[in-house]
């Protein structure tokens, strides 16, 4: 009774927390409960599918209020443990965090969908759900966080789970990628977690929105020039910028294809955002010092990430090589940082997403048909699965950049924005990337869609039955790359809304201490 | 290591040390101590007994399999995270009431049980890695 004497205003929040804020932890919250259930019913493997998409789907539903209530409200966040802030570890979700988590969770669900095919029992005991879901709450969890110390901690909750995932055939091949992945991924974890005590030691708090205010005071004594390039090199690491990105070439090719689309289409866009969460929002000035190095960085990684793409044969390697390049594309925002640049990064985000887990989707169906990865052997599904080449041919133009698919709009607003900025050269390299990315993609469709096939009569009477499932997933992803391109304007105007809330970050700073008044 | 007096005493040391793991755990809240290191002393105990007298009656003996019991460590720090919903407190905040229990008053909070959480993941996880070294090496 003697709780009620105490006066615990000046160290708790003291505002009810009402269901409206619990959308906030929620999509962090959700699938971590349901990761805990299906690793204890881990050897029942025929209830994993559906659990695991139901409690995807309850993340998604959250993840949808969450957008919506951040986009009508502004910012949304939550202290956990009741602790005031900057003390307490807050949860933070604006329109970037919030409308990212929301596209991530949507890619989890049509894999999640997919794997019901790709991923056997053998694969469901080795744990491919429980992993997937908890990586999802790490993936969450970075989007949503609003302390850097638990941004790192959510980069390892999703980093440890995606380990599981990749070895999860434990091939000799699988063993040696992951292997790859790992050390330098830890290498990029290691400066990361170096940088973060660095930051503490120079600002005494890993709260976002309290460094984001007390930064301007800094600026005369604190290393900050210091801790921008460390977290460059951190951040660029993992979104796999040039020339720290051998590790994705090295591993993505060698898990379960499911297992590539959700990592292909979801890690690496985690990079970016941190990097757009710390680069752009916290240090605004060294960010501007160091424009013209991420510029180049940017340049380097989308050009000759694409190159890559066109010396390869194996579908799932070429497809590697379009992931950095598109992590070049987005790196270009940050590196021009107006709200133009940034509005293109966030829309180009959302495309990449969809766009490369849809790719590596395909590419799984092919090998469901063809029975190869191979640009050699693959070849004249059209024949047989016209609907397939349709699919292609959408997500082809959609990596490409063309209409009437998602590549484009981002596109065209970073060139607009690389121009305004008075970096024609930047916008050169975007176009010049747009036109190998369809020599690439165009590359992959002919040999593998329209070229004749060799021993056309053996083919008719392997045709096994219509992947049905597969053709459910990719025509779930087919819809929003079809809506992004041809009626862009919603998402045009939630990347904005991002943007503005990266560069104007005072909404934040009010939604995080709603006790102090903000000017 | 599966010698007479090792096999005779690894038993009584197990149980010790599952005792001990427990006492630390709950003595964590106000002193050193803790879910995590009490796990830790606890996943040691069953290694022990591994190594003294073979995987499968450790496993016999868990009856749960230990990435089972992992998971539902995770599940219940989740779940008393999730109980602050119903007091219109944020996540994590931690509730305390108090029981009777044949007249003496108990003391429970969702502290408790997050820390019995981590205790069970600790456990579950390093035991799961233990068992599968222990099993490789005699195997």
């Amino acid at each position: 009774m003697a709780a009620e004497t105490v006066d615990i205003s000046n160290a708790m929040v003291t505002a009810p927390a009402t269901l409206g804020d619990w959308l906030v932890v929620a999509p962090v919250a959700i699938p971590l409960v349901f990761g805990a259930v299906l690793l204890m019913v881990r050897h029942e493997t025929r209830f994993h599918a559906g659990l695991a998409i139901a409690g995807l789907m309850a993340t998604f539903a959250a993840n949808v209020g969450l957008l919506e209530r951040v986009l009508s409200e502004g910012p949304q966040a939550m202290t956990m443990g009741r602790w005031l802030p900057p003390f307490g570890i807050s949860f933070a979700a604006d329109a970037l965090g919030a409308s990212l988590a929301l596209v991530a969770t949507l890619v989890a669900i049509v894999c999640a969908i997919y794997a019901t095919k790709e991923i056997d029992a053998t694969g469901r005991r080795y744990g491919f759900y429980p992993f997937m879901l908890l990586m999802m709450a790490g993936v969450g969890g970075s989007f949503l966080t609003g302390d850097v110390f638990n941004l790192y901690v959510w980069f390892e909750v999703f980093l440890i789970s995606s380990f599981g995932m990749l070895v999860l055939g434990s091939t000799h091949r699988q063993l040696d990628g992951a292997t790859k992945y790992a050390i330098l991924n830890l290498v990029g974890t290691t400066l990361f977690l170096t940088a973060t005590a660095f930051l503490y030691g120079t600002f005494g708090t890993l709260n976002m929105a309290d460094i984001a205010g007390k930064v301007d005071a800094m600026r005369d004594t604190g290393p900050l020039m210091t801790l921008t390039v460390l977290y460059l090199l951190a951040f660029g690491m993992k979104a796999a910028a040039f020339p720290l990105n051998f590790w994705l070439p090295a591993s993505y090719h060698t898990p379960s294809i499911v297992t590539a689309a959700l990592f292909g289409g979801v890690l690496t866009k985690v990079g970016v955002y941190a990097m757009m969460r710390i680069l752009v929002m916290l240090f605004p000035v060294e960010r501007a010092v160091l424009a013209d190095l991420i510029a180049w960085v940017a340049a380097g990684t989308m050009v000759l990430g694409i190159m890559g793409a066109l010396a390869q044969s194996d579908i799932r390697r070429v497809l590697g090589f379009v992931v950095i390049s598109g992590v070049g594309v987005m790196m270009a925002g940050v590196a021009l940082g107006t709200e133009a640049g940034l509005t293109g990064t966030v829309l180009y985000a959302f495309h990449s997403i969809i766009a490369m887990t849809a790719l590596y989707l395909l590419a799984g169906v092919m090998n469901g048909l063809g029975g190869s990865y191979s640009l050699h052997e693959l070849s004249g599904l059209y024949r047989n699965y016209p609907l397939l080449a349709a699919f292609a041919l959408l997500l082809v133009l959609s990596a490409a950049g063309l209409p009437p698919a998602s590549g484009l709009w981002p596109k065209v607003i970073l060139v607009r924005a690389s121009l305004d900025a008075g970096l024609p050269w930047l916008s050169f390299a975007i176009l010049l990337t747009g036109l190998l990315t369809t020599v690439a993609m165009g590359r992959v469709f002919i040999l593998t869609i329209w070229r004749q096939t060799a021993k056309p009569a053996e083919n008719d009477t392997v045709v096994a039955g219509r992947p049905a499932v597969g053709y459910a997933a990719l025509a779930m992803l087919s819809l929003p790359i079809l809506l992004l391109g041809l009626y862009p304007e919603p998402l045009i105007r939630i990347a904005t809304v991002s943007a503005t809330g990266l560069l104007e970050a005072s909404s934040y700073l009010g939604a995080v201490f709603p006790m102090e008044a903000q000017p | 290591m599966r010698t007479l007096i090792f096999r005779t005493i690894a038993p009584y040391l197990t149980s010790l040390m599952v005792l001990f793991s427990i006492f630390v755990l709950l003595r964590g809240h106000n002193d050193p101590g803790g879910g995590f290191i009490g796990g830790l002393i606890a996943a040691s105990a069953f290694a022990i007994y591994g190594i003294a007298c073979g995987v499968s009656p450790v496993r016999r003996a868990l009856y749960f399999h230990p990435m089972a019991i992992s998971g539902f460590g995770l599940l219940l720090a989740a779940l008393a995270g999730w109980m602050s919903l119903f007091f219109e407190v944020p996540f994590l905040t931690g509730l305390w009431t108090t029981v009777s229990i044949l007249g003496l008053p108990v003391d429970l909070s969702t502290v408790l049980f997050f820390d019995i959480g981590v205790y069970l993941v600790v456990v579950g996880a390093i035991t799961s890695i233990a068992l599968a070294l222990e099993e490789r090496e005699h195997g």
